[in-house]
């Protein structure tokens, strides 16, 4: 079983976003970058099902920079057999390469590579659209099985536990299908020195969106991209009774 | 200009997160058509057409159709797309399921998690985790859009009469099929959705010393949340987490006791109309964005507020 791997480069998740002062967007430069952590469970579990016996070979495809071959290799470190980059200077956050293009890019992948499974991030943590993976499915006509807590894969299926608002579902896929995975899935490894080194030997392919056939022509406008209402900070409180008080009589939010 | 809503339910209540989303419709401006799609659901269809401000109602009523999956519901959206200007879906799993795939068929960028309508093809949405706001236009001719439902208040459950309609239904996908659903039995409200919301943080310290935060919420009638360090610790299990990559809550109040306010915490709760922060570090971020800071050692505090509430 062939399993594609979705990845992409993104604001690491503990930095602390600035908005740029002309509202145009999000400020990236020399800003910490990582791999979005929702692409990291889905590398893990690809991972997981190669050491299980039940994965042959694990593809890792990035859309971005040059600067994306790093997201590429660390995916290698985990676990990818080799990687794809399609290049572009495009943003990939805003105002850029939009989910639609970013699944008709994959799409035109997937017919070449024919993987059993494509397995990719619910979302990623710059743009928080949560689209792709079901748009790929739409497109490729494939099922989809969105925000995974657990995956089983049994002959020409895949059953996957989902988590859903107020509890968790499952449901069974038959292969190929689109798995985009959630937090609770499994824990991503942390890539040793040696798989590391080993990564870097991995190949690594480099190609145009040109080359695929897609255009990346935005069908979103950005009109400005601003910061959220500022909350104010309120009071500091010398006591539980005052707390109590604050609580009863000025918010009025418990009775 | 005709928008669709589509309505989640469970085939025998329409769910709040529906109503909210018929409100960020009747902001974009027009006539409001409401889809039920289900197995049995009548009553739901009966429910919508109660709804304010909806003109009809689209019944789907088919086995295939009972537990939404995402392959059946898209189809079925999508033949009866035509005369609609904007599809509306709530932003929560059910929404974020269906919605992109419904986009794709139609070839159109959806916006996500809408939380302001600014015209008809114009809309804010946070990016970011919520730390920055992007205003977007669509140069689509549809536009596919999903509803943060806490930006918008709900409208009333009752005061329409809208004709209900049966439309034909789409076939079944036949690739994908439901197992099986284990729904959170505790007896605390829904954390996404709960007015009340009690959250604890690395500070806490245990699993066991947990116990206190669960007291006190269920002192209060609230649900219980974490910080992502007090899941990575091990404390609660991963669906507790309020943050970035964990739930998106706005209660009447938030409690974050022992939680030091990294931003992956803020941008899930700072929403959140009244927010009380405990802690004993008096510097903790947490208190920036607190309404009411308490700075004291939660031990102390925590079974205090049990006692005298």
């Amino acid at each position: 079983m062939k399993i594609l791997v979705p990845v992409k480069r993104a604001i690491d998740y503990k930095v602390k976003v600035h908005v740029k002062s002309d509202e145009s967007g999000v400020e990236l430069t020399n800003v910490k970058m990582s791999m979005n952590p929702f692409d990291e469970i889905a590398i893990e579990e690809a991972t997981k099902l190669k050491e299980s016996g039940q994965a042959t070979e694990i593809i890792a495809v990035s859309i971005g920079s040059d600067k994306a071959q790093e997201t590429i290799r660390t995916a290698m470190a985990i676990g990818a057999d080799r990687g794809i980059l399609v290049k572009t200077d495009a943003p990939t956050d805003l105002g850029g390469v939009e989910p639609l293009a970013v699944a008709k890019t994959l799409k035109a992948l997937i017919e070449k590579e024919t993987p059993d499974l494509v397995i990719m991030g619910k979302q990623s943590i710059d743009d928080d659209s949560n689209q792709t993976g079901q748009m790929l499915a739409a497109l490729l006509g494939w099922p989809q099985a969105t925000f995974a807590s657990e995956v089983k894969i049994e002959s020409g299926k895949a059953v996957v536990t989902r988590e859903i608002d107020g509890g968790l579902e499952t449901i069974s896929v038959n292969t190929p299908a689109i798995i985009t995975t959630d937090l609770r899935l499994n824990e991503p490894r942390y890539a040793s020195l040696p798989n590391i080194m080993k990564a870097k030997k991995k190949p690594l392919d480099v190609i145009t969106p040109e080359e695929l056939g897609v255009d990346f022509s935005p069908r979103l406008k950005v009109l400005k991209v601003s910061e959220p209402a500022k909350r104010q900070a309120g009071i500091i409180v010398d006591s539980v009774d005052a707390l109590i008080d604050k609580l009863k009589n000025e918010a009025k939010v418990i009775g | 200009m005709t928008i669709l809503v589509i309505a989640e339910h469970n085939n025998s209540k329409i769910k709040a997160s529906t109503l909210n989303t018929v409100a960020a419709a009747k902001n974009i401006g027009g006539e409001i058509h409401i889809l039920v799609a289900g197995a049995n659901c009548g009553e739901v269809a009966t429910q919508a057409s109660n709804i304010d401000g909806i003109s009809t109602v689209l019944k789907a009523d088919a086995p295939h159709l009972e537990h939404h999956l995402a392959e059946n519901l898209s189809a079925l959206i999508v033949k009866n797309a035509d005369k609609y200007s904007h599809i509306l879906a709530p932003g929560s799993t059910f929404g974020k399921n269906v919605m992109p795939r419904v986009a794709a068929l139609l070839d159109v960028q959806q916006v996500s998690d809408v939380i302001e309508v600014i015209n008809e093809s114009t809309f804010k949405h946070p990016v970011y985790g919520g730390q920055a706001i992007a205003t977007v236009e669509s140069t689509d001719g549809k536009k596919v859009l999903t509803v943060r439902t806490t930006g918008f208040d709900a409208v009333p459950v009752d005061g329409g009469s809208a004709s209900i309609e049966d439309i034909i239904t789409t076939s079944a996908f036949g690739l994908s099929s439901f197992v099986s659903i284990e729904e959170s039995k505790s007896e605390r409200p829904e954390l996404g959705s709960a007015k009340i919301v009690i959250s604890g943080g690395r500070g806490v310290g245990s699993k066991e010393d947990f116990k206190i935060i669960e007291d006190l919420a269920d002192k209060l009638g609230g649900a219980v949340g974490a910080s992502r360090a007090a899941v990575d610790a091990g404390y609660v299990p991963n669906d507790y987490q309020v943050g970035q990559t964990g739930k998106v809550v706005a209660p009447n109040l938030y409690m974050a006791i022992g939680i030091s306010g990294a931003i992956q915490h803020l941008a899930g709760m700072k929403d959140s109309k009244v927010i009380v922060a405990i802690n004993k570090d008096e510097e903790a971020p947490i208190f920036q964005v607190a309404d009411y800071g308490l700075v004291a050692d939660l031990f102390d505090a925590v079974p205090e507020l049990i006692k005298k509430l």
